[in-house]
């Protein structure tokens, strides 16, 4: 028998803050006027459009298609008119590109669409053609597109698929409600990643505090090659290598990735686009999104539409109920503070949150008093304080061949721990960035 | 801010706080663990009032004060903001008193809380880059300067007796009466006569572990500190390794070594009980050698430094020339931490070889 370690070492117990949308049905909010969808979705070459101001759109018309083949197309998310393409505020990058269309109301979908085909009649190659021309990314927060998650090289052999459904973060329930909503679309999405994969066993990583979930789950997969496995409750239990390491107690070498131990991470939502695309021909153009924050008044996770502007999500959760501080895309943990409440939902938002002051509970920056926290928390097992000095000091690149930096996987439990509040997560995020510059003015000197 | 294309009609937040994330803090400051350490320590502090008078207040007092008026005023000089509100110079201050004997010249206090802050402290760059403990550099630098003052032990004003009639008014007086420590009547005088001085050995180890016996203010109330170390244990502050591993260390060696009989050394004959209750070990272990600043970072390393820790002590203690070596084995440690750090750390994930599966 294989021993499998549930827990992972390290890792912390953020308050999770999860009650106040776990129980309450995903909710459709009213169509918005404009949608501003942005081209870029990923890390990598922005899609290119292929619409113009002025063209009439429908519900699932490609609007940009991937330049390369390696990133994913974008589909229009309803039926309207584009007004243009221009630069509205994204999530993730800025300002960046985006198709606006403004909506007729109608929502009608574009011919061709809403098929009712059986998977276990499509061959491998034609799935793998469904999800990549349908735009599928990981929707668990990287937006890594799917086609090519699923077409490892020929050498590296598949065994296993892991279904990430741990949602360590604190405040997000969208895969929560998206197991609980859309069990079988899930468990669909899972046998054809499966069958693409060639893998023989599965198994569905869910953390203990969603028991509902978990029996859903397990009531599901009876007589199916998926096994349900009960997690520990602790953050970051849902980061891909811990998310192995719990189940298959196997570590990701450095500097590798999960292929390399003959498996494959999906994420819930990602598997029931995956469903949707290859059964219904649906592609990705809305997902679930948690609106969350002690600061909103009805808070709850809606069915979003990409290109939805935070402001209108936050609008139908009945506004603020105080001034809130931040307004994060993603989990306080891992999330990205926005700019403007303008930014829009992209394909990896997997919940907005807006955290008041006295939970950020931001302090003066003091010198780290060798406390030790960080490396007791630290999943990767390194030195969080040794790298964050060596960045203030401007020593990056001894960061990078003594300490590791480039393991870090910017989980963010050393903060989390620091008493003497120092950021070393931003330490960290700068010193890779330096070097990243450096790297790349030597490449262009040598040329 | 303005809106594009946008109307919803919701309140809008006046500003957005723009952080790199993480976005939540489990509220842990250093000054709030400074405090709550100040508070565990409190309860051996009063009791060394009890049992030594109000010459242990005044002590106390003075370390404190010339603790945080040095990090004050050398804080303003460096044109840095003053942090005496940290807590971090009255716990130097505290733990300064604690190593002095009752009832010293004024004047002794006051220039080892300038030692331990302004030399060991604020030189190094303040909080977090001291590399010895504070406030054992201030006792060993009075030690050196004050040897004969500094071992001028006031006697327990309880007295080994139960007889506490006209205890208040002992304790209220600023008389001292001198007399020498258990590790100081063992070392010059040798073990039975130790257990002679209290009486029978089951009236020694009670005097240890209560704390009426005589020595510095923290080396009594052997209970009253392991108490605040308990507390400290179970706010994760420290880490039950590092006095365990400590303190287990006297106890093995002072076992092995410390029994002699006629002047002859006899293995396994040691009392390590006494060891342990005796002299500043339990504050050393449970205050001093968790210092965070100044102890290895990783359990592992500050396994190792206890069980050094320990190993000095129990040589300076049967060996060397002064009767207690806690303070000494702390600061010698202190300097071999960084060569610890660059041994003694985590292998990171996924640098170990593939696991042996069983079947």
């Amino acid at each position: 028998m294989l021993r499998r370690r549930r827990k992972i070492k390290g890792g912390v117990h953020p308050r999770y803050e999860k009650k106040s949308t776990k129980n309450k049905k995903i909710a459709f909010p009213p169509l918005p006027e404009k949608l501003f969808v942005p081209i870029l979705q990923h890390i990598g070459q922005p899609s290119v459009p292929v619409v113009k101001a002025g063209d009439e759109v429908k519900k699932g018309q490609l609007i940009a298609e991937s330049a390369d083949g390696r990133g994913a197309p974008v589909h229009s998310p309803t039926s309207g008119k584009v007004t243009e393409i221009g630069d509205y505020p994204h999530p993730l990058y800025g300002k960046s590109p985006c198709v606006v269309i403004e909506s007729d109301g109608l929502d009608q979908w574009q011919e061709g669409l809403l098929t009712d085909r059986s998977w276990e009649v499509l061959s491998v190659s034609e799935m793998i053609d469904i999800i990549f021309k349908n735009g599928i990314v990981g929707m668990g927060g990287a937006a890594f597109p799917t086609h090519i998650k699923l077409s490892p090289p020929k050498d590296k052999k598949i065994d296993t698929l892991i279904v990430n459904a741990a949602e360590c973060e604190p405040y997000l329930t969208s895969d929560y409600r998206t197991m609980i909503e859309y069990a079988d679309d899930v468990i669909k999405g899972a046998l054809i990643v499966m069958k693409i994969l060639g893998a023989q066993k599965g198994y569905i990583g869910i953390e203990t505090n969603k028991p509902k979930a978990i029996s859903i789950m397990k009531e599901k997969c009876k007589g199916k090659r998926i096994e349900v496995v009960e997690l520990a409750t602790k953050y970051p239990q849902g980061a891909e290598k811990m998310m192995i390491k719990a189940i298959l107690n196997k570590e990701v070498p450095s500097g590798r990735l999960p292929m390399d131990v003959g498996c494959v991470v999906q994420n819930v939502g990602s598997l029931k686009a995956v469903a949707d695309a290859v059964e219904k021909n649906i592609p990705l153009i809305e997902r679930v999104v948690t609106v969350a924050g002690h600061t909103v008044k009805k808070p709850v996770n809606v069915m979003a539409k990409v290109g939805t502007p935070f402001a209108r999500l936050f609008e139908f959760c009945g506004g603020f109920e105080r001034a809130n501080d931040k307004v994060i895309m993603g989990g306080p943990m891992m999330g990205v503070a926005q700019v403007s409440l303008d930014a829009v939902v992209v394909k990896a938002t997997s919940g907005i949150v807006s955290i008041a002051d006295n939970e950020s509970d931001l302090k003066e920056e003091l010198a780290c008093i060798r406390c030790g926290r960080c490396i007791d928390v630290c999943t990767m097992r390194l030195l969080p304080n040794v790298l964050s000095i060596l960045s203030e000091k401007g020593q990056h690149q001894t960061a990078q061949t003594d300490y590791n930096l480039m393991d870090c996987v910017e989980c963010g439990c050393c903060y989390y721990v620091c008493p003497s509040r120092r950021n070393i997560v931003h330490y960290i995020r700068q010193s890779k960035a330096k070097n990243a510059m450096l790297r790349n003015a030597i490449k262009t000197g040598s040329k | 801010m303005e809106t594009k294309g946008t109307t919803a009609n919701i309140q809008k937040p006046e500003k957005l706080v723009i952080t790199s994330s993480p976005h939540v803090h489990n509220r842990e400051s250093v000054t709030k663990i400074m405090w709550i350490v100040n508070l565990t320590l409190l309860p051996a502090a009063i009791f060394s009032v009890i049992n030594f008078g109000l010459p242990a207040l005044i002590t106390m007092l003075l370390c404190i004060a010339g603790s945080v008026a040095c990090e004050a005023a050398i804080q303003h000089w460096r044109k840095v903001k003053v942090t005496v509100s940290d807590g971090s110079a009255v716990l130097t201050g505290l733990l300064l008193a604690m190593c002095l004997p009752a009832g010293i010249a004024w004047y002794i206090p006051l220039i080892a809380s300038v030692a331990a802050i302004g030399i060991a402290k604020q030189t190094m760059g303040g909080l977090g880059h001291n590399v010895f403990n504070p406030a054992h550099i201030g006792r060993a630098f009075v030690m050196a300067s004050y040897p004969v003052a500094m071992t001028t032990w006031a006697v327990s004003r309880l007295g080994n007796s139960a007889d506490f009639s006209g205890a208040i008014s002992r304790v209220a007086s600023f008389d001292v009466v001198t007399g020498a420590t258990p590790l100081g009547i063992l070392k010059q005088q040798g073990y039975q006569a130790l257990v002679d001085s209290f009486g029978g050995q089951a009236a020694m180890y009670k005097a240890l572990f209560i704390g009426n016996t005589g020595g510095s203010l923290g080396e009594t109330s052997a209970i009253l500190l392991i108490l605040g170390g308990l507390v400290l244990i179970i706010k994760k502050y420290i880490k039950w390794q590092v006095p365990l591993v400590m303190i287990g260390t006297v106890a093995l060696f002072t076992w092995i070594f410390g029994g002699r009989v006629d002047g002859k050394l006899v293995y396994f004959t040691g009392d390590p009980l006494l060891h342990i209750l005796s002299g500043g070990l339990i504050i050393g272990a449970f205050f001093m050698a968790t210092d965070m600043v100044t102890t290895p970072l990783t359990t592992r390393g500050q396994i190792l430094f206890a069980f050094g820790c320990g190993l000095i002590t129990v040589l300076i203690r049967l060996y060397g020339g002064y009767p207690e070596g806690v303070c000494y084995s702390i600061l010698l440690m202190n300097a071999v931490t960084p060569l610890i750090d660059r041994y003694v750390f985590p292998k990171k994930f996924g640098s170990l070889p593939e696991p042996v599966t069983r079947s």
